[in-house]
């Protein structure tokens, strides 16, 4: 595979149904049963490893079910400029699987050589918006495709943040021509934790652009102030809150790829379908209705 | 790596809080409600440092059940502020946590535990090693026949295969826990050697005695298949080198032989 051939398998874009994460304790059931299921979602970080039973098993899953590529570990935030050596590990994994889409966060992970292992928040201001576009700019460039970008969940705002996080991203994928990952526990997550209207948020997005959407379930704790502070924990069912918004996306955009996502405490493979089918079961019911138009996936 | 990096700038800041809990709160930080963003910085710190220990804790499975869960989750606590990765890919993270465990005192009573934590890190690298073909069978015999050639040649291994040489039982500790029965008491007070290797999509940890660890550590460090033989059969007066070769290959763990090479030559057989 060219990096030219990459381009035409991401510009499919994924399947407009539902999908789960992989995960390693499931690969035998998977192969084994072959669930209904419009595609797989795997942490690219997570096979950047030379060899063995993970690249056996994504492999042959692969056969069977489109990929969605999503990455963690691309600081897009960062002070610094993607890391050329974690693009080529990236691009390695492209030209491997051929993702039907490769996705990445709106937030910073690494400072220097070290690595966080979380998503933290950026400032909206115009520096950074300059900055992570440069950087978006050099990751499509590099791996040839046009990837889509996660809204964050935060827990902190900047004093020196100048426009609204939607702006911002409207903003990035405007100047980038990247597309949305739309992540709706993120939506409920971070105007929780910072007094806002989810339905207002979600109509300064510019949803025409959404690609994928994650759907999660989130902890909740209490701020210093006795203030609902959620924590995005994707370690839990999906909140009802969620659904409700989620359905509210579904009717406003169609039937959009849908990924329910599960990294902690992860439940049997038959729970994370049952939750997979809740959302295929929106998709399919929005079918039958009339909807705004919208391109996803392709350029 | 990233070549401008200011360490004085905002995101150095708040990295260094999120790692130090002395350290001060990163200024120009806001909240809707004015609640102190302390709180909520903590659920950042509480992500870096936990989202770590669990991959620390996945790796390193036996280590934590010797010492139960919360010491672990204390001593690797500590382990990951002073160490934070320096890899985004976490199979790779604690390569040094073996080399901290031996300097971490409330962990002295148990002197075995960092021989423990770099066999479980050798194990993982196993398990993620490249793949390779075993060499084709008839190739070794053929070159058996010819034991002037052989003694010259290198052993290339599969990129999985690893040699563990403790002064302690850890490779028979390591086996107890991988039940989920009661553990039988174990007694570590003396050496033991394993070979590690990943056979089809299975890591293997298999006790040896000193002369196949020996030889197997020697080939893998480059030395010629002859001098490692002898050096093996130096350290241990049983060294079977012929139960060595048949066991390593019924793994699949021989990718190839190697000439001597010579300047600008050198014949590979696989």
């Amino acid at each position: 595979m060219n990096a030219g051939g990459a381009r035409v398998g991401l510009s499919a874009g994924l399947p407009a149904g539902s999908g789960i994460g992989l995960k390693p304790q499931h690969f035998q059931e998977v192969l084994a049963v072959r669930p209904e299921i419009c595609f797989f979602e795997v942490h690219a970080e997570n096979y950047m490893v030379d060899g063995g039973p993970l690249h056996h098993y994504l492999g042959r899953i692969r056969e069977h079910y489109a990929l969605s590529l999503h990455g963690v570990g691309l600081s897009l935030g960062g002070d610094g400029p993607p890391d050329e050596a974690h693009l080529d590990r990236l691009a390695r994994l492209i030209d491997r699987y051929e993702p039907a889409s490769f996705s990445e966060h709106l937030a910073w992970s690494t400072h220097g050589d070290m690595f966080l292992n979380d998503l933290l928040p950026v400032a909206y201001d115009e520096a950074t918006l300059a900055q992570v576009c440069r950087h978006i700019d050099r990751v499509q460039e590099r791996l040839g495709l046009r990837m889509l970008l996660e809204n964050p969940s935060t827990y902190v705002e900047f004093e020196r943040s100048t426009m609204s996080e939607p702006t911002f991203l409207r903003e990035v994928l405007r100047r980038t021509g990247c597309g949305l990952l739309l992540d709706v526990t993120n939506v409920h997550v971070s105007c929780t934790n910072h007094g806002r209207d989810p339905g207002t948020y979600l109509r300064e997005l510019p949803l025409d652009a959404v690609g994928e959407v994650h759907l999660a379930g989130f902890a909740r704790d209490a701020d210093g102030a006795g203030d609902p502070l959620l924590i995005d924990s994707h370690g839990s069912a999906v909140d009802e809150a969620v659904w409700a918004l989620y359905a509210s996306v579904v009717t406003r955009l169609g039937a959009v790829p849908t990924l329910l996502e599960r990294d902690h405490d992860v439940p049997s493979l038959a729970t994370l379908l049952g939750e997979a089918a809740r959302a295929q079961s929106l998709l399919a019911r929005d079918r039958e209705q009339p909807r705004l138009s919208s391109h996803r996936g392709g350029a | 790596m990233n070549g401008a990096v200011d360490r004085s700038s905002k995101q150095a800041q708040f990295a260094a809080a999120l790692l130090d809990p002395t350290q001060a709160c990163p200024v120009g930080l806001r909240t809707w409600n004015d609640s102190d963003p302390v709180r909520r910085l903590a659920v950042y710190c509480n992500n870096v440092v936990s989202s770590l220990i669990a991959a620390l804790a996945d790796t390193f499975t036996v280590t934590r059940l010797l010492v139960g869960p919360d010491f672990f989750r204390a001593m690797a606590a500590l382990f990951v502020r002073q160490n934070p990765p320096r890899t985004r890919i976490l199979a790779h993270y604690g390569d040094d946590f073996a080399a901290f465990i031996d300097g971490f005192s409330p962990a002295a009573a148990m002197p075995y535990l960092p021989e423990m934590a770099r066999l479980e890190f050798a194990r993982m690298q196993a398990c993620h090693a490249a793949d390779a073909e075993p060499i084709a069978a008839g190739v070794l015999s053929a070159a058996l026949g010819n034991p002037d050639e052989l003694a010259g040649m290198r052993f290339e291994w599969h990129p999985s295969l690893r040699v563990i040489e403790s002064p302690y039982a850890v490779v028979t500790l390591w086996a107890a826990h991988q039940t989920d029965d009661e553990i039988p008491s174990v007694q570590v007070d003396h050496a033991e050697r394993a070979i590690v290797l990943r056979d089809a999509l299975d890591v293997l940890v298999l006790p040896v005695a000193a002369g196949t660890a020996c030889f197997v550590g020697r080939t893998l460090a480059g030395m010629a298949f002859g001098a490692a033989a002898a050096a093996a059969a130096e350290v241990d007066a049983s060294f079977d080198l012929s139960a060595t070769l048949s066991m390593l290959m019924r793994h699949g763990v021989l990718v190839s032989l190697r000439a001597p090479s010579t300047s600008c030559n050198s014949r590979t057989f696989s």
